[in-house]
């Protein structure tokens, strides 16, 4: 009733191509960004900042970064953990060594550097395809996490290996509370988001899902194979660089190579296949799936625990969480395969009809 | 249709629902890893933890202020630790003090502590140069901390060869989880290689440590005078078994505090005898006073946290001291800020940093021949450096040497050094004297 389009006429290329077509789309997002902004660190908690809203915005934003390889262009990676490193120590060198730098600044080289190493990682991609190209990106995984932990230039001869960072700003403005991390990290993924939303509508991103879909047909129709995959591979690991930065200045402020595992890889993994591939929206849901969804259960079943009167141990808390956890994230794998964001367009597409549906 | 209504209602409240207020309580937040790689090891400390607090307010609480504990699972993980942390940093009143029992967890807090105001006790583990109460205002590794385990451990292997000369040109390999933890040791075995010319051999293990079979190869291959392990969790059990199967000889191997403890050890067994590793302290004190008065009080009443047979074991030992150090600071800081009220974190810093445990004093708590008294200053906030080495006999540890105390004249500098980095690092100046009465 509410959400149709009806009389919303389009009369230009610009309306016509405008990320939100809809009005209600745009009156829509626009709240949500006004409430992000405004709402949401008057009504938020410290807790709430720094255990959830800091996470959930920096791992949607490695999320969008890896989404851009795998849901655009195709190429499956398994050494996200890898580049989120590179970013996140070749921020902090540029941080300590050269004085004076500004710290945004030390986090976008930190995400250059991430793109170098991304690039190198992706030229075999150029032989190799599907698992095969997965098992080659995982050996970035494994060379970084060595390097990190062998070569002690890159932690300035720290004793322990565990770097940190303090004191952070950004045009002279201090980042020190969760409301100010909160916003800092907010208004990076949405420009980051801006910026990726953007390339995949324009030629280049035409050309990585030309390549996702059939890569012999894409070179055929004069799209350079070479060029699409090693451009997605650069922009990926730049936003998953800058990610990486933020997660170790802004959410952790000490971190080791541990920070970055195997397992943050296949955690941002996950993300996109159940938040949708090839979708930026869908990013963002799969890390709040990811992200938000266990800790929303950890604390929800002691409580429940205690409403019907039954203690529950630690450890069983643990154990049920994981075990709710995967079957959820079988049922949305069953119910949905092209993942949350598929869900979300379906309910749009049913809400454009509601209440009048035949 | 309702139910899912319902489902969801209950979830919003119990994930909304304030705590309970509740009488004046002193909140000990606990972060466990009763799951993940470390869970058989993590464990027994949790439960430790608990039921000493149990047996705080058996006792009539800290002067009439009951304890109160809410675990948080963090399955040794840093980014859980860190959401933990915040969970239950304002909880009931606000947290007296973190133990977090993971060096990452340890790094990451180091910060948020300072800017929250609650103490942070890092028994035996965390940043070693915390010890140094003038950077690290609220950094607590009492009773020991890596340093401290590597000098006594090496000391020990000393004496067993006759003097510190006897060692040159011997080779040491050091077994080392490949992290923050296991690199924490490495500073004071090099400081010892360069006084005492031994070799140092470094064979890092990547986490978990369940795959080592390359490392003890190469430990077979050089043939190393002794090993030396820094290992934690499933991983020294791993260590011990390839040893075994390479035929590395048990006496020869020597764990730090984390590597010496019975769930590494009851898998293996028999075949570990002869095992050793050193103890800062405390070791498994089933015949002490405060774990026949746990049995007694605490698992007698069916208050018992985890199964009777591992209360007076070594970690579950580690947790009790640790709960002990934790009452005792804020009892400290009660005495100064007001008896028979809970004591703010701040406040219980002061606790921590003006600890006085006199052997007396010990001895009426029920930790007679476990601790040695423990007294820590505004710029010495370790307040021990003993420790003692035991030694697997097949089935149960037994004391194998007098109690070492750790050189301080090595130590000392080293601790001050790092320190001193540290606060150049993050622009911090040292606390003044007149701080110190805060």
């Amino acid at each position: 009733m509410f959400y149709r389009e009806n009389g919303q006429f389009k009369t230009s290329y610009r309306s016509d191509s405008q990320i939100f077509a809809i009005a209600q789309d745009r009156v829509a997002i626009g709240v949500l960004i006004a409430f992000a902004l405004i709402g949401v660190p008057l009504l938020a908690d410290e807790y709430l900042f720094r255990a959830i809203l800091i996470p959930f915005l920096i791992l949607s934003l490695a999320a969008i970064g890896l989404n851009i390889l795998v849901g655009y262009c195709g190429q499956i990676s398994l050494g996200t953990g890898a580049f989120m490193a590179v970013g996140a120590y070749a921020a902090y060198n540029f941080l300590v060594r050269i004085d004076g730098m500004p710290m945004l600044a030390a986090i976008l080289l930190g995400g250059v550097c991430a793109t170098v190493v991304g690039v190198l990682f992706g030229i075999p991609s150029l032989r190799i395809k599907g698992l095969y190209l997965a098992v080659a990106t995982l050996a970035a995984q494994f060379f970084v996490d060595w390097a990190f932990l062998r070569i002690s230039w890159f932690t300035n001869n720290s004793p322990s290996g565990s770097v940190s960072v303090a004191g952070l700003s950004a045009f002279g403005i201090p980042i020190d509370t969760p409301v100010e991390k909160y916003l800092f990290c907010l208004v990076l993924v949405m420009v980051f988001a801006l910026l990726a939303k953007n390339l995949v509508r324009s030629h280049i991103g035409r050309e990585w899902m030309a390549i996702r879909d059939m890569d012999v047909a894409a070179s055929v129709i004069g799209i350079r194979p070479v060029y699409a995959k090693l451009t997605a591979f650069a922009v990926s690991s730049f936003i998953v660089g800058v990610a990486g930065a933020l997660w170790g200045f802004v959410h952790l402020g000490s971190w080791e190579p541990a920070a970055f595992s195997i397992d943050r890889s296949f955690q941002l993994l996950f993300m996109i296949i159940i938040g949708g591939l090839g979708s930026i929206m869908g990013s963002f849901f799969g890390a709040a799936f990811i992200v938000i969804l266990p800790i929303v259960l950890n604390r929800a079943l002691p409580a429940l625990g205690d409403l019907i009167g039954v203690h529950i141990d630690t450890a069983l808390v643990a154990h049920t969480e994981f075990m709710v956890f995967g079957a959820l994230i079988v049922f949305f794998l069953i119910v949905e395969p092209h993942g949350l964001a598929r869900l979300w367009s379906i309910a749009k597409e049913k809400l454009r009809l509601w209440p009048f549906p035949h | 249709m309702k139910m899912k209504t319902l489902a969801l209602a209950a979830v919003l409240t119990a994930v909304g629902m304030p705590a309970l207020a509740q009488d004046k309580v002193q909140f000990f937040p606990s972060l466990t890893g009763r799951t993940g790689p470390v869970a058989p090891n993590a464990t027994p400390f949790a439960n430790g933890y608990a039921d000493y607090m149990k047996l705080v307010n058996i006792r009539g609480g800290i002067n009439g202020v009951k304890t109160l504990v809410e675990e948080c699972e963090t399955a040794y993980a840093t980014d859980r630790g860190v959401e933990c942390y915040e969970r239950l940093k304002g909880k009931h009143g606000g947290a007296t003090v973190f133990q977090p029992l993971s060096t990452g967890i340890t790094f990451a807090l180091t910060e948020k502590v300072a800017a929250d105001k609650i103490p942070l006790i890092t028994s035996g583990y965390g940043r070693s140069d915390s010890a140094d109460g003038g950077v690290f205002k609220w950094n607590f590794p009492l009773i020991g901390h890596y340093w401290v385990a590597g000098d006594t451990v090496l000391q020990h292997i000393a004496k067993k060869e006759g003097g510190w000369d006897k060692l040159r040109g011997k080779k040491i390999a050091v077994v080392y989880h490949d992290s923050p933890f296991g690199k924490e040791l490495l500073p004071i075995i090099e400081e010892r290689r360069k006084m005492h010319g031994f070799e140092v051999q470094l064979l890092p293990v990547p986490a978990p440590g369940v795959e080592q079979k390359a490392i003890w190869l190469q430990v077979r291959q050089q043939r190393p005078d002794f090993v030396v392990m820094q290992t934690w969790g499933v991983m020294t059990s791993t260590a011990l078994k390839e040893a075994v199967a390479t035929g590395y000889p048990r006496e020869k191997m020597f764990g730090t505090w984390w590597s010496g403890a019975e769930p590494d050890l009851k898998d293996v067994g028999q075949a570990a005898k002869g095992y050793s590793a050193v103890m800062m302290q405390h070791g498994a004190e089933p015949d002490s006073a405060v774990v026949k008065e746990i049995l007694a009080k605490v698992h007698g009443a069916g208050q018992g946290t985890g199964p009777k047979e591992e209360v007076g074991q070594v970690l579950y030992m580690r947790g009790v001291v640790g709960a002990m150090l934790a009452v005792e600071g804020a009892r400290a800081a009660q005495e100064r800020f007001g008896k028979g009220k809970p004591v703010t974190g701040e406040q219980a810093r002061w606790g921590y940093e003006n600890l006085n445990l006199s052997q007396a004093r010990l001895d009426s708590l029920g930790f007679k021949g476990v601790l040695r008294p423990v007294s820590t200053s505004c710029f010495d906030h370790m307040g021990s450096a003993w420790a003692r080495v035991h030694t697997w006999d097949g089935a149960k540890f037994t004391w194998a040497s007098d109690w070492l105390q750790a050189d301080e004249q090595i130590i000392k500098p080293m601790v001050r050094a790092s320190a001193e980095r540290y606060a150049a690092e993050k622009k911090l100046t040292r606390r003044a004297g007149t701080d110190c009465q805060s």
